[in-house]
């Protein structure tokens, strides 16, 4: 599970990040987000969503994407819909 | 007025609550793994950490066992008092609208702060009037309210948003000057600064017992 900040809201550690990558001569880059991963083995993936919706996001907050590395990787926004298809 | 005062792992700043609001009623600790209330008059959720905030503050917590019976209880009416740590955990939990986000300057910041009491109205706030300036201190890292504009609006529209941080004391980035925000009902109150730690004029303020000691 990929969990990033919302868009649109202020995310300090991202601006921190991208104010010292120019330091080390990295330039170019803007955006920067920082979020987190969650890696775990489930037993049945149809309960990732909520998962991610009670504890492992704050979907207020936060979105998440699913990815399953032994199925078709996925990539869509954060919602139950995320394990369809 | 018998308060109960919920201790989890991680819990640092319960004595002082405790001791707070021994200064106007009785306290018993509320240990995180009972579900038993004890049958008091009003819980406070203290501040602190819990279970190493590890995940996301108060995320954990709001699964602990004693948290289902403070839920209850708040849906019920029961009086509950979220501060800092408790606040995080309420939000968590669903009892308050919107959540703590890291400070904009994401450092910890200890400071006494000035406060505005925006709704006078509730049980936490009689004993003030609106207008009033508390001086409370805040010591946290991830205290900047936050919530979606609609929802802002709505507490705002509902008188909700009980406490501001005053003209240039907004020192985390809250959104709207937003320090402590009730539920619907009024009688589940969270806000970031410490009351429990303004009680006696040895620490500088009392204003701090003007709102433990109204629910009392």
């Amino acid at each position: 599970m990929l969990i990033r900040p919302k868009a649109g809201i202020l995310d300090p550690q991202g601006q921190a990040v991208e104010r010292a990558l120019p330091a080390l001569g990295f330039g170019g880059v803007s955006h920067v987000h920082v979020g987190r991963l969650v890696e775990l083995d489930v037993e049945d993936p149809s309960k990732l969503p909520e998962m991610c919706e009670r504890l492992l996001a704050n979907p207020l907050i936060e979105d998440y994407e699913i990815e399953q590395p032994d199925a078709v990787p996925q990539h869509q926004d954060a919602g139950p819909d995320a394990l369809r298809g | 007025m018998r308060f109960g005062i919920v201790r989890f792992p991680g819990s640092c700043d319960e004595v002082d609550a405790q001791l707070a609001a021994e200064r106007v009623g009785e306290a018993v600790i509320l240990w995180h793994q009972d579900t038993d209330l004890q049958g008091v008059d009003a819980v406070i959720v203290p501040g602190g950490f819990s279970y190493g905030d590890y995940l996301r503050v108060g995320a954990i917590a709001r699964f602990a066992p004693i948290m289902g019976e403070v839920e209850r209880f708040a849906r019920h009416g029961g009086l509950v008092l979220g501060i800092c740590n408790g606040f995080q955990v309420l939000c968590e939990a669903g009892l308050l609208s919107g959540a703590l986000l890291p400070n904009t300057s994401l450092r910890f910041v200890c400071r006494q702060v000035e406060l505005e009491v925006v709704n006078a109205s509730i049980p936490w706030t009689r004993a003030c009037e609106k207008g009033e300036r508390l001086s409370i201190p805040a010591k946290h890292t991830t205290g900047r309210y936050w919530a979606p504009d609609p929802v802002l609006d709505e507490l705002e529209a509902n008188d909700q948003i009980v406490l501001r941080y005053a003209p240039g004391e907004n020192f985390n980035g809250s959104a709207r000057d937003i320090a402590g925000v009730c539920n619907a009902a009024g009688n589940v109150l969270g806000l970031m600064p410490h009351p429990e730690h303004a009680v006696d004029v040895l620490t500088g303020s009392v204003d701090g017992l003007k709102l433990i000691g109204a629910a009392a």
